[in-house]
């Protein structure tokens, strides 16, 4: 089981306020699975896949990733599981802007403590996977929206996460550049990293093996696939 | 990751140049106004014989107005009498001892197109040169045996030399001075003890004397002290023998004492000697003998002036405004980063990184702070030159060595770095998902 979550809930207080983004959420998502997230705005959806991706603490409820229990992991384990098992894929690429591509990808590398050649080895790998290897020496902003979010599923890839998170990775692409982006996202899955992808969109949800669907905090369906387009 | 962090940091300082360069120039600014006075605090509180200032020991005697302390809380003249001054210096209790004073001689130029002219010069004994280890270019000083038979005997500064011989060695050849030979046995190199202490009643940063003869020479030309004299009683009768059996003070005596027994012994010496006196209807006073080493009468005597202090405190506080405004932008760059330390964190960064990378970041702008610090120091050092430049001391303290350029970068970098301490914190706090749908 690669993700487990038992009746977690999240609760956002102000000194009038009290929110519930999530509400007795559970979710497993066995080792390889490609999970699509959707559901209308304001549902929960990057609450938990900021909770899911150790981004943020949960109020409530038992979450185990790869196994390994994260309720009471100081910050610093929580960021060295981040680094180690987990990728992010983020809607609007979140590169460096002033890093060329190379060093962009370096970043979680950096982090992971690689010696210099494992760090290059790697670079040139995943930027060869994402067929960027002519430009790694460019700026984000010399680059396409398309060819921006390869790069950063070139970072994400480059510490050989076992889990992806991807939030709306399409969504300021047009469709061909989406298309060749989730291309990229299946084959990927096909090679035995897990993905969680939220999306709006129903034709992008369909391709992943899961789609599950968040409503007021709770998860409202987690039909198969195969359901969904029948349904669609 | 330090040479990551390093990277990372320039990167940052060229993607905010002006804000940067804001952070720069507010911690140069205020660098550059402490360090000038620091650096004249610096210059004027030296060691000017740290080899030798715990062994050379400044001497006091009580011999003052039974009513009125020489200074006020009842310290001791800063000078002798010379009937005191010549008693110690035949008694020869000290290892080494000098009894010296300021005066003035006209130089007759062998060179008939040059004209005599007036030299600052110093009468003293021959300890002087070994005790205050005064560096020679050619030569040496004189022995007891010229103090004791007044032999005309001369040590000159390399500047005068110079002047005189074009530099050349001139030991042996004559000097004249108020028509009188004197040999030349020794020639300095260049010193300037900062402050002059073996005479700080006459100017504590003036310029060393420019020749140097025999005590008992001068004393047998009737020469009077150029520098300061005081009397806490009228004299009875004129004339010269009378000056010097008079309880006036023109003289400084210096003693080398190594160790606490010497300076006990020594001081033990002094209080029979002022005991004695006081048989003879001299030294009204208690007994209020002094000794000092060379620190220790630079703190007794305040050559620090007050005002120096007063300075001080007011460039720290100055240094503080602007680093108070370094705070201000440092805290602006770091939420204008907020997006970028989100993703960072997001990414696996963790708190500690991301200290580390904003505190390096910081110490790089120190740095940058630091150099340019240096500069402004030396701008402003330069201004009180031009204020101040007529007076001659002043221009000897305008100087910055290594020591100071130094504490000026590191001061400029831990001010950098205490200025961060709280921006970096705010960092720190960044939660890794907060920004990351604003990027």
């Amino acid at each position: 089981m690669m993700l487990s979550m038992q009746n977690l809930s999240k609760i956002y207080r102000t000194e009038s306020v009290e929110t519930h983004a999530l509400r007795e959420f559970s979710l497993s998502v066995d080792e390889g699975e490609f999970v699509s997230v959707s559901g209308p705005s304001g549902s929960g959806k990057t609450t938990f896949l900021n909770i899911a991706g150790l981004l943020e603490d949960f109020t409530g409820g038992v979450y185990q990733l790869d196994g390994q229990d994260v309720t009471s992991l100081g910050d610093s384990e929580r960021s060295r599981l981040r680094n180690q098992k987990i990728g992010f894929i983020f809607q609007s690429f979140n590169l460096i802007p002033e890093l060329d591509i190379y060093d962009n990808v370096d970043v979680p590398l950096r982090y992971r403590g690689f010696a210099a050649a494992e760090r290059k080895r790697r670079i040139e790998h995943v930027i060869d996977i994402v067929g960027l290897a002519s430009r790694k020496k460019h700026l984000p902003s010399q680059l396409s929206g398309g060819q921006q979010q390869r790069v950063a599923i070139a970072r994400a890839l480059a510490g050989e996460p076992r889990f992806l998170l991807a939030d709306e990775p399409t969504g300021n692409l047009d469709s061909e550049m989406a298309d060749s982006v989730m291309e990229l996202l299946e084959k990927i899955n096909q090679n035995g990293t897990t993905i969680i992808m939220v999306t709006h969109e129903p034709n992008l949800a369909c391709r992943a093996q899961r789609n599950i669907y968040v409503k007021d905090g709770r998860l409202d369906s987690a039909e198969p696939k195969l359901h969904l387009a029948a349904s669609g | 990751m330090f040479s990551y962090y390093l990277k990372l940091g320039a990167l940052s300082i060229r993607r905010n140049p002006i804000l940067s360069a804001l952070m720069v120039a507010a911690i140069a600014v205020g660098i550059g106004a402490c360090m000038t006075i620091v650096n004249i605090d610096y210059i004027m509180s030296g060691n000017p014989i740290p080899h030798r200032s715990d062994v050379l020991y400044h001497v006091q005697l009580d011999n003052w107005d039974p009513y009125n302390a020489a200074t006020e809380p009842d310290l001791p003249p800063r000078q002798v009498t010379y009937r005191d001054g010549t008693a110690l210096l035949a008694a020869q209790k000290a290892r080494r001892q000098v009894l010296s004073y300021k005066t003035w001689r006209v130089v007759q130029p062998d060179d008939p197109d040059q004209l005599p002219f007036q030299v600052q010069s110093r009468s003293t004994s021959a300890d002087f040169f070994p005790m205050f280890d005064t560096p020679f270019l050619y030569g040496s000083g004189w022995d007891k045996a010229a103090d004791d038979n007044e032999e005309h005997v001369v040590v000159l500064t390399r500047e005068i030399n110079e002047q005189l011989f074009g530099g050349e060695d001139s030991v042996g050849r004559t000097l004249m001075m108020n028509s009188d030979p004197y040999r030349i046995t020794g020639v300095l190199d260049e010193w300037q003890p900062t402050p002059k202490f073996y005479d700080i009643n006459n100017n504590s940063f003036g310029q060393v004397e420019e020749v140097y003869f025999p005590f008992s020479v001068s004393i047998s030309k009737e020469l009077r002290s150029n520098g300061n004299t005081n009397c806490w009683k009228p004299m009875t009768e004129s004339g010269w023998e009378a000056f010097k059996n008079s309880e006036c003070i023109w003289m400084q005596f210096w003693a080398e004492l190594h160790g606490e027994q010497e300076k006990q012994d020594y001081h033990a010496f002094l209080d029979a000697y002022v005991e004695s006196q006081k048989e003879l209807g001299r030294f009204p006073r208690p007994l209020n003998n002094r000794l000092n080493n060379v620190m220790e009468w630079m703190e007794v005597e305040g050559v620090v002036d007050d005002d120096v202090q007063v300075l001080l405190g007011l460039a720290l506080l100055f240094l503080i405004v602007c680093l108070l405004n370094t705070i201000g932008l440092l805290l602006a760059k770091v939420m204008r980063r907020s997006g970028d330390i989100s993703l960072r964190r997001a990414l696996g960064a963790s708190r500690r990184a991301i200290f580390s990378q904003y505190i390096v970041e910081a110490g790089q702008i120190g740095l940058a702070g630091g150099l340019f610090g240096v500069a402004t120091t030396w701008l402003g050092l330069q201004g009180i030159k031009m204020l101040y430049g007529e007076f001659e001391a002043v221009g000897r303290l305008i100087t910055m060595d290594w020591v100071m350029i130094f504490a000026a970068i590191c001061l400029a970098i831990v001010s950098a770095l205490g200025a961060a301490l709280y921006p970096t914190w705010r960092a720190c706090g960044i939660h890794p998902a907060s920004q990351l749908k604003t990027l």
